[in-house]
């Protein structure tokens, strides 16, 4: 039995080691095509990540990534694509920078109330295309792409001045939050600080694990992402799980801009980083929707992020990270797809030939005179 | 002269019994019957004649020549065609439309393609009309229009996967008649099958498979069912007989006048009412699509019904979610096992979980319980004989046979009080069959309430205490199954014949269909079927003159009382078949879809 719980090991690894060496290969040759040296610009990021204060924004910028990437997986997990983190964080966001700004308890509730606040937000943003799918069919991909364009609007609509809006000259803003919100970094010297929040997405990645591999909704969920079919014999009810992982991932979504609000902008201005939705999707892709694959994947991605403005001062252009992202989701798609039919193929082989063999759990000789005989 | 030989083929393939070593010559103008249980290969090896698949060692030859396949245009190119268990039909395309799709080369699409399929029409009297659609014909009839189609791309052999599977026992005579017809001008058809007495009146020749490769040949003048029988499964067969009631008189399951619509309004059920008591089976037979399914569907909790109540022991359950039904004990074996019965790319312990979520040993409060999961597969591994080299190993992995003795092994795991068994047996193995009959039957004894929906009447009639007929959404008959024919229940499928089904004497002409009679007829010289028990019933079948004679008559041997439980309760599968074909000329045969 170990046997097959490495080849599983195996199996998760090679889709992502294949898709990386491919997309190095290809950047390689987007490189040399553009007339440039192939290898430098990755010697230099690799540099980069070498340097302590790239790694303290490596880590910043990958935990909001990784919150938005869970977001997308728990969708995923249950054959639903939440195209609408972007709009949700955004969204939720900009209403904890508001509450923020307004309400100012003790430290000790005024944070709990900051992330419920972004929470529900982003919940009920995706909640909107949860019932729309449930009551009139709608597709979750087109609800939640259309929720994200209406989300600017209302997000633009709230920085009106005489909505929510305070004006640093040519910045929108909501107001600076009041400092009972802020969560303290954790102090790395020169190098930086580390948005304390960080520790908020581990705890979601491991909640995340626990609730869908431990838990009974978990499974529920998972069964469901597996075959709506086959779940809904089970008795699981396809519209009311539907609406739930709509709503938890519309949640987790919410609180993937926190990190940086709570910890260093301290208001939703027209400066607050836009698009982690849509990389969310790429990461969960390459991550395989797991809470540790969704790490290193949101790492990496934080990587090319922050280590790829030093090729300009190089002669390269930055753009070549983009490329490569880019590059890594098409491989992701591709590999991921062919490991997973390989591996399919591989195990039913490896069961023929373990029953061919006579490794047979627990049927001995007289079982099977006994099925014959009867 | 010879149409087709297949020489050493070997196919190793994952997970199902590889082809071994497999001989098969069919000559030309014959039908040549290839029978084997389920799983044995027959249609692997045919996959592989037709192209869909490479054999790994062994040669295939056509009149004479030796070809190599990669593909079925390969195939249809060199005269092979494949009419497949499945049709392959767009509903809403007419017959014209069906056959030149994909083939507009050949005749184009307008007068000379209609021309071409009138004529082949009525060279081999498919009587196929090319402009109904598709969507307007009965099962038997797309049928005709599938063989056809294959006939149209100029094959000169026709490979029918289990063609009768989908057909009532009048259906399949007339499947017979346009074989004969094909063969007399030449053609050669290769006749998948398992069904015995069907292979003995209509093929020429005959292979049997088993395991994977070819254990004999033989002709249907010279050999009889059980001794074919016990070539495809090389061992003692197996019956589904109950051996004695063990009907309570205590309602487990009433469903009152239970009503199921279509969105269009169209109902799906109607009317349905029946109560099955503690240890009591009953059977529900009927062509597939006539509400089967919803009814399933509707007691398991997957459909609401529009009206009409059903009750669970002493609890109306008809507004309970699927999960509810589920933890009070109703069990569910389904028709798809891989739609509604696994996650296939999941471990089996996680299969195990599926629809049990809730209860013990699969969770604590809310938790997930893996590791009593995980031990409690490993009993059901062991218990139901699931052949697996492991748990951690995906459904997807395992055969057919041994997912849905996974499936039965959860289901009884919970000590269900109604189970809902459709088609429990359908793709598995004669030992599994056997094994889960017996699981029944156990389960049975102990004041389960069994709905029994199947395809198979030898096992509808071998397991059920009551039988009912659903057609078109209605229960439209009941019979007494130890006094019922499968010509009988046929008639009743077709919705030729309702009310309560007793053997009578046939009327002087035989080709009456009706066979409704009043219960008073009840009388203590009824012939039991699937009987065949006698040896006077192998030397009558096969014969195609005494069509006329319903089984039983004629029969030395044949006739029982009802109930007894006497040598005659040994009868094998293999001698029930036989008695199934003798309905050949029964009258009425196609008539219904042509009407259709």
């Amino acid at each position: 039995m170990k046997k097959f719980d490495k080849e599983r090991v195996l199996l998760a690894v090679a889709g992502p080691v294949i898709a990386l060496a491919v997309a190095f290969v290809l950047s390689a040759i987007v490189l040399i095509a553009s007339g440039k040296n192939p290898v430098e610009p990755f010697a230099l990021m690799f540099e980069q990540a070498g340097f302590s204060d790239i790694q303290v924004l490596i880590v910043n910028q990958a935990s909001m990534y990784y919150i938005a990437a869970l977001a997308v997986a728990i969708g995923f997990r249950m054959n639903l694509f939440n195209i609408g983190v972007d709009g949700q964080y955004q969204l939720a966001a900009m209403m904890a920078a508001i509450v923020g700004a307004h309400a100012n308890l003790p430290a000790a509730l005024q944070i709990p109330l900051l992330l419920l606040t972004a929470a529900l937000t982003g919940a009920f943003w995706s909640g909107i295309a949860g019932v729309l799918k449930i009551t009139r069919g709608v597709s979750e991909v087109v609800a939640t792409i259309m929720l994200n364009s209406i989300a600017t609007a209302v997000i633009g609509y709230l920085w009106l001045p005489d909505v929510f809006g305070v004006k640093i000259g040519n910045n929108n803003t909501t107001g600076e939050m009041h400092e009972s919100g802020w969560v303290p970094g954790i102090d790395m010297g020169a190098a930086g600080e580390i948005y304390g929040l960080v520790i908020l997405a581990v705890v979601l990645g491991i909640g995340y694990w626990l609730v869908l591999n431990r838990t009974r909704f978990g499974f529920d969920l998972r069964a469901s992402g597996a075959s709506e079919s086959a779940a809904a014999a089970s008795g699981v009810s396809p519209k009311r799980m539907v609406l739930t992982a709509m709503l938890l991932s519309g949640g987790l979504a919410g609180l993937a801009g926190l990190p940086i609000l709570l910890g260093d902008t301290h208001t939703y201005s027209l400066n607050f980083p836009t698009g982690i939705g849509f990389l969310g999707i790429g990461i969960a892709l390459l991550g395989r929707n797991s809470p540790v694959g969704i790490a290193f994947a949101a790492l990496l991605w934080a990587w090319l992020d922050k280590a790829s403005p030093e090729l300009d001062f190089h002669g390269y252009d930055k753009e070549i990270a983009v490329i490569m992202q880019g590059l890594i989701v098409l491989a992701v798609v591709v590999s991921y797809e062919a490991v997973r039919e390989w591996g399919l193929r591989r195990q039913q082989r490896r069961v023929g030939a373990e029953l061919a063999a006579g490794h047979v759990l627990g049927a001995t000789d007289n079982t099977e005179k006994e099925v014959a005989g009867r | 002269m010879t149409a087709v030989e297949l020489a050493g083929i070997t196919k190793r393939f994952p997970g199902v019994v590889a082809n071994h070593d497999i001989h098969l010559t069919v000559r030309k103008g014959t039908v040549h019957a290839l029978v084997g249980e389920n799983g044995a290969g027959k249609s692997t090896l045919m996959k592989i004649l037709y192209g869909m698949q490479k054999p790994d060692e062994g040669t295939i030859a056509v009149d004479g020549g030796k070809v190599a396949f990669s593909s079925p245009a390969d195939a249809i190119a060199r005269g092979i065609g494949m009419v497949h268990q499945h049709f392959m039909l767009a509903d809403n395309l007419t017959v014209l439309e069906n056959v030149v799709l994909g083939s507009e080369k050949l005749h184009g699409i307008g007068a000379k393609a209609r021309r071409r399929i009138t004529e082949i029409s009525e060279r081999y009297g498919l009587g196929v009309r090319p402009d109904v659609l598709v969507e307007e014909l009965g099962v038997a009839a797309r049928q005709r229009v599938e063989i056809l189609k294959v006939l149209y791309r100029g094959a000169r052999t026709l490979i029918l996967d289990e063609p009768t599977a989908v057909l009532v026992p009048q259906e399949v005579d007339a499947l017979f008649d346009n074989l004969r017809e094909l063969k007399s001008e030449g053609l050669s058809v290769i006749f998948i099958s398992h069904k015995l007495g069907e292979v003995l009146s209509v093929a020429d020749e005959i292979t049997v498979i088993r395991r994977g490769t070819t254990v004999g040949t033989a002709v249907p003048a010279g050999t009889t069912p059980r001794q074919l029988a016990e070539l495809m499964v090389g061992s003692e067969l197996p019956t589904p007989e109950t051996a004695e009631s063990t009907v309570t008189d205590r309602a487990v399951l009433t469903v009152d006048t239970l009503r199921l619509a279509a969105p269009g309004g169209k109902a799906l059920l109607d009317d349905i009412s029946f109560t099955i008591h503690a240890g009591e089976v009953l059977g529900i037979a009927g062509v597939e699509g006539n509400g089967q399914t919803e009814l399933v569907d509707a007691l398991i909790g997957l459909r609401q019904a529009d009206s009409g109540t059903i009750r669970f022991l002493d609890q109306d359950i008809t507004a309970l979610p699927t999960r509810k039904r589920r933890e009070q004990g109703v069990g569910y074996i389904p028709e798809d096992r891989h739609r509604h019965g696994l996650l296939l790319e999941a471990p089996l312990w996680e299969n195990r979980i599926l629809g049990h979520v809730t209860e013990k040993p699969n969770s604590k409060g809310v938790w997930l319980d893996p590791k009593g999961s995980q031990e409690d597969t490993r009993r059901i591994v062991e218990t139901y004989d699931v052949r697996t080299p492991g748990i951690d190993v995906t459904a997807a992995s395992l055969s057919g046979g041994n997912q849905q003795k996974l499936i039965v092994g959860r289901e009884m795991s919970h000590k269900p009080r109604f189970l809902i068994a459709a088609h429990p047996t359908r793709g598995v193995d004669v030992g599994a069959q056997a094994a889960i009959w017996d699981h029944i039957r156990e389960a049975r004894r102990e004041g389960l309430a069994v709905l029994l929906i199947s395809a198979d009447l030898d096992e509808l009639i071998g397991l059920s205490d009551t039988l009912r007929v659903i057609y078109d959404g209605k229960l439209v008959a009941d019979a007494d199954p130890a006094a019922v024919t499968p010509e009988e229940l046929g008639s009743a499928m077709t919705g030729a014949a309702s009310g309560h089904l007793e053997h009578e004497e046939p009327p002087a002409d035989g080709d009456e269909p009706e066979r409704t009679v009043p219960p008073a007829a009840d009388g203590p010289d009824r012939t039991v079927p699937p009987a065949g028990g006698g040896p006077g019933a192998q030397e009558a079948r096969g014969d195609g003159a005494d069509a006329e004679d319903t089984p039983g008559h004629g029969v030395p041997g044949a006739d029982r009382n009802p109930g007894d439980a006497g040598p005659d309760a040994e009868k094998t599968r293999g001698d029930a078949g036989p008695d199934a074909d003798k309905i050949r000329g029964d009258g009425g045969s196609g008539a219904e879809d042509e009407a259709r």
